[in-house]
């Protein structure tokens, strides 16, 4: 636990309601949604205006201590574990304001504690849409979106969280405020240090404030599901839906495995034999959406889908989209221990790598389901086990790093969405370079010359 | 048990269960703790993380732990919405019992649980004594919801708007009922509950009123004692059992149905006593199991087995929004059938609030042990019911309706609360709706 005179400093700053110090406390922020060992923190704070957010930056910088910024805790790398015992969390829920929505110049002013799905809401609320839409959406910060460049199901179409950044506001390591991008669409003033920030992973800078990008939502959407008895036939498919120059909005796939279980737990009447379910929504305007909507069903009848369902009202969407929503909750009922992995391929790649995927669970005798964002060659493949059973979960790690090698050997990359953090670390150097490490650790090592931001995340400068 | 380690090891029981918890977070956007916090150790992936660590000798501040699972009402939202299917409840219920075995159950508790509330003779005696004396510290506020406060018992209701308590318990209005079954008809045997009993009279009256009419001969046996809930959320499951062990003789009797107007009785009766009832004896366990088979809420005996429909015509003038008590909605899965009842009933209209399905924030004892967290929660609840402009709420719980009168006469709203069955019974006229 951290001293005294440190927590009355804390306390005397943001109120004794916001400076957690007991030890339930703290240990209730050890851990994120990533399958690593906790690590629990010497102090919690959460500080309510962002006047204290640099404050309490300054402050820990000032002391020499290690800090690791928190939302909501959902991510699925590490990245808001504690580096060490030391480290002073900082929570961002505090800092929950939407301070602008901007229906003239298309953007709204948040602070980094907002969540995504309430901001996508009170966006919608002024006809206007915000795109990314992370699986934790319903409770996951703007702010960790932006430190992980968030993905979602729309990314084929829309683009993920970096697309819709366009300023940030941070906190230097000293507690210093940085100022990159503007509300106007262009802007050259000066680095790009929002995008920096972007992906940093709370490694760079403490985001107190940001500028995102809106844009008029589609008037119209239309949902399709094809079945296919063969993952090349699905995968020539996303190919001939891209040819055909459609990009739909999201275009997802489920696997055999996955289907499967689906239907156990569901009773839907999935087909039980099916190589691979793909699900595609096109939206837009109307009439464009009716054209994409024929289009993408010619494509999925001459790639050889066994069966295809057009959803005829908003009702029958749902109901197509179903088996996509119980993929991972069906998942992780199988076995105690979920872990969802992100690894990414060029989407002509997709057939290689769910084959690689299928093979090495075999191999390695593991229980693999795989479902994902076909449309951008983001697949989950999602072991299950259980991590107190030493044996399986070596033979899952061992399994993991074989599925990265693949991934990389088929100019793909370890993490489409999910961030490096510490899970993925060791891996950095395989799919980038050396000197690419090395670059990142002197870029830190410039600008937080204690190294006390999220210390060995990314690339570890301890 | 005497040293840490005796409850790591007892607590291990739930360690399969814990480790189904994948950390995923998306409790936080439904906890009603959480929302008025904001604290992780006030949501369910949070104290899951503290009973495994209690359970792995990680921590070791049993006191801690026991504050922590205790800041918790027990809605049920969490596991309802849980990707992985955590039994989020079930482990609380076992978390509570193991820790407070351990820590020792409060004297006065123990007193509640294991003396009186087994006794329903002595707890409707208290009652009936205690009634007449309200007169002398109450003090009614004027509102619609008709509530008071007692600014003299502070040390005990805070500032609580109250319901005052019955002049006289139903079970004493009524007599023991056990009406001979119509030709071909159904028969039910009517659970009041304890609030149905003692509080909220009128609604049980207005519940009896309509099984009359339609024509379903009541079972009301005298001696019904508590189902036990308050106990086994306090940790006491041995106070529960005894409860159950009161009931089963009592409830013994030829009926279709058991019907209550509480649906935490209902859930508690129809998923709980079976389970506690495995630690009973045989004769117990296979009395519990086919109560349970039995055991329906009032609207869904209404609407699903007497088929009570809405008409498709027309819209009454009274707007009525209904509230989602937790315990039947994501508890029971009986959504509709209160909404049926209430279009069933003119000149009713349904207006939806937002977050209908959002807890109110009473959580039973946790209303009595955390007043100040239960009125933010509450608080919020009352924001949504005002913004639909529904001059009535309804809620198919008399815990919720205690909550939601509390928190609307504390915000000077003039909108009165009601029991679905209240407005259908009115509509029949029957008495017990909304001064009009």
């Amino acid at each position: 636990m951290a001293n005294n005179a440190l927590i009355k400093d804390f306390e005397a700053l943001l109120g004794p309601e916001n400076v957690f110090s007991s030890e339930a406390d703290r240990q209730s922020y050890s851990y994120d949604s990533a399958v690593l060992a906790p690590v629990v923190p010497t102090l919690v704070v959460r500080p309510t205006t962002t006047e204290q957010l640099g404050q309490c930056v300054k402050k820990l910088y000032d002391n020499g201590i290690p800090m690791t910024v928190r939302g909501a805790g959902t991510n699925l790398s590490g990245g808001v574990i504690p580096d060490v015992p030391d480290t002073v969390v900082i929570l961002t829920n505090g800092l929950n304001r939407i301070l602008e929505i901007n229906e003239n110049d298309l953007y709204a002013v948040v602070e980094p504690g907002v969540i995504t799905a309430q901001f996508a809401a009170a966006v919608e609320k002024r006809r206007l849409f915000y795109p990314p839409d992370p699986g934790s959406q319903s409770v996951s910060t703007i702010g960790g979106n932006i430190a992980e460049n968030a993905g979602g199901l729309r990314g084929l179409k829309y683009g993920v969280t970096k697309d819709y950044v366009m300023g940030v506001e941070f906190f230097d390591a000293t507690g210093e405020v940085v100022k990159s991008g503007s509300r106007t669409v262009k802007c050259v003033t000066g680095y790009n240090l929002a995008g920096m920030l972007t992906q940093s992973e709370g490694t760079l800078g403490v985001i107190s404030r940001a500028i995102l990008k809106l844009v008029p939502p589609p008037k119209a959407s239309k949902a399709l599901m094809a079945v296919f008895d063969d993952m090349q036939k699905a995968a020539e498919a996303v190919a001939g839906i891209i040819a055909a120059h459609v990009v739909p909005c999201t275009l997802e796939f489920l696997d055999n495995n996955t289907i499967v279980r689906v239907d156990d737990f569901t009773h839907a009447g999935l087909p039980r034999d099916a190589a691979a379910i793909l699900l595609i929504e096109v939206d837009g305007h109307p009439a464009q959406v009716a054209d994409d909507a024929e289009a993408v069903e010619r494509v999925l009848r001459t790639t050889g889908a066994t069966t295809v369902h057009v959803a005829r009202d908003a009702a029958e969407k749902t109901k197509l989209w179903e088996a996509r929503r119980m993929a991972l909750p069906v998942l992780a009922r199988a076995r105690p221990t979920t872990i969802l992995e992100d690894a990414t391929v060029p989407r002509s790649q997709i057939p290689a790598m769910m084959k690689v995927v299928t093979d090495i669970a075999a191999k390695y005798r593991v229980e693999v389901g795989t479902f994902g964002h076909a449309g951008d060659g983001n697949l989950h493949p999602t072991f299950l086990c259980d991590k107190r059973d030493a044996d399986e979960f070596a033979r899952v790690e061992a399994a993991i790093d074989e599925m990265f090698e693949t991934a990389i050997s088929l100019h793909g990359t370890l993490s489409g969405e999910h961030g490096i953090g510490t899970a993925k670390a060791k891996w950095m150097e395989k799919e980038t370079s050396r000197g690419t490490i090395l670059f990142s650790q002197r870029l830190r090592r410039a600008l937080d010359p204690k190294g006390l931001l999220n210390p060995t995340k990314l690339v570890s400068i301890r | 048990m005497s040293d840490l380690h005796t409850l790591a090891q007892r607590l291990m029981a739930l360690d399969d269960r814990l480790a189904a918890c994948m950390r995923c977070g998306l409790c936080q956007s439904v906890c009603p703790m959480f929302g008025a916090t904001m604290k992780e150790a006030d949501v369910a992936r949070g104290k899951l993380a503290l009973v495994n660590n209690l359970a792995h000798e990680l921590i070791c501040d049993p006191q801690a732990v026991a504050g922590k699972l205790d800041r918790c009402l027990l809605c049920g939202s969490c596991e309802a919405a849980c990707p992985s299917g955590v039994k989020i409840t079930e482990i609380f219920f076992e978390a509570r019992e193991v820790v407070n075995a351990y820590l020792g159950l409060h004297p006065l508790k123990k007193m509640i649980f294991r003396f009186l509330l087994p006794r329903p003779e002595l707890f409707n005696l208290s009652v009936r004594v205690g009634a007449p004396l309200q007169r002398l510290v109450l003090r009614r506020n004027h509102d619609v919801q008709e509530t008071s406060c007692a600014p003299m018992l502070s040390f005990m209701l805070g500032k609580r708007h109250v319901r005052p308590l019955a002049a006289r318990p139903l079970s004493a209005l009524t007599g023991p009922l056990d009406e001979p079954r119509p030709e071909g008809g159904l028969k039910v045997a009517f659970y009041p509950g304890c609030m149905g009993d003692k509080l909220y009279v009128d609604m049980a009256q207005a519940c009896l009123a309509v099984l009359r009419h339609h024509k379903v001969a009541v079972f009301l046996p005298e001696g019904l004692a508590c189902c036990g809930m308050p106990a086994l959320a306090s940790g006491d499951a041995e106070g529960m059992l005894r409860q159950i062990s009161v009931n089963l003789p009592v409830l013994r009797g030829d009926f279709d149905y058991l019907v209550t107007p509480c649906p935490t009785c209902t859930k508690t009766i129809a998923s709980l006593w079976p389970r506690y009832a495995q630690r009973l004896g045989t004769l117990e366990r296979e009395a519990t199991a086919r109560l349970a088979e039995k055991t329906l809420d009032i609207t869904a005996f209404l609407v699903d087995v007497l088929k009570v429909e809405a008409p498709s015509d027309g819209e009454g003038s009274l707007a009525v929004t209904y509230h989602d008590s937790c315990h039947l909605s994501k508890g029971l899965g009986i959504r509709s059938q209160p909404r049926t009842l209430i279009k069933a009933s003119r000149p009713c209209r349904l207006v939806e609030m937002n977050e209908a399905d959002r807890c109110c924030g009473c959580g039973g004892s946790f209303n009595l042990s955390h007043y100040d967290l239960s009125r933010r929660i509450g608080q919020r609840k009352r924001d949504n019911i005002v913004e639909s402009g529904a001059a009535v709420v309804a809620a198919a719980c008399p815990a919720c309706m205690m909550q939601l009168e509390d928190v609307l006469s504390q915000n000077h709203d003039a909108v009165s609360v009601r029991h679905p069955v209240q407005l259908y019974a009115q509509h029949l006229g029957l008495g017990g709706g909304p001064a009009a």
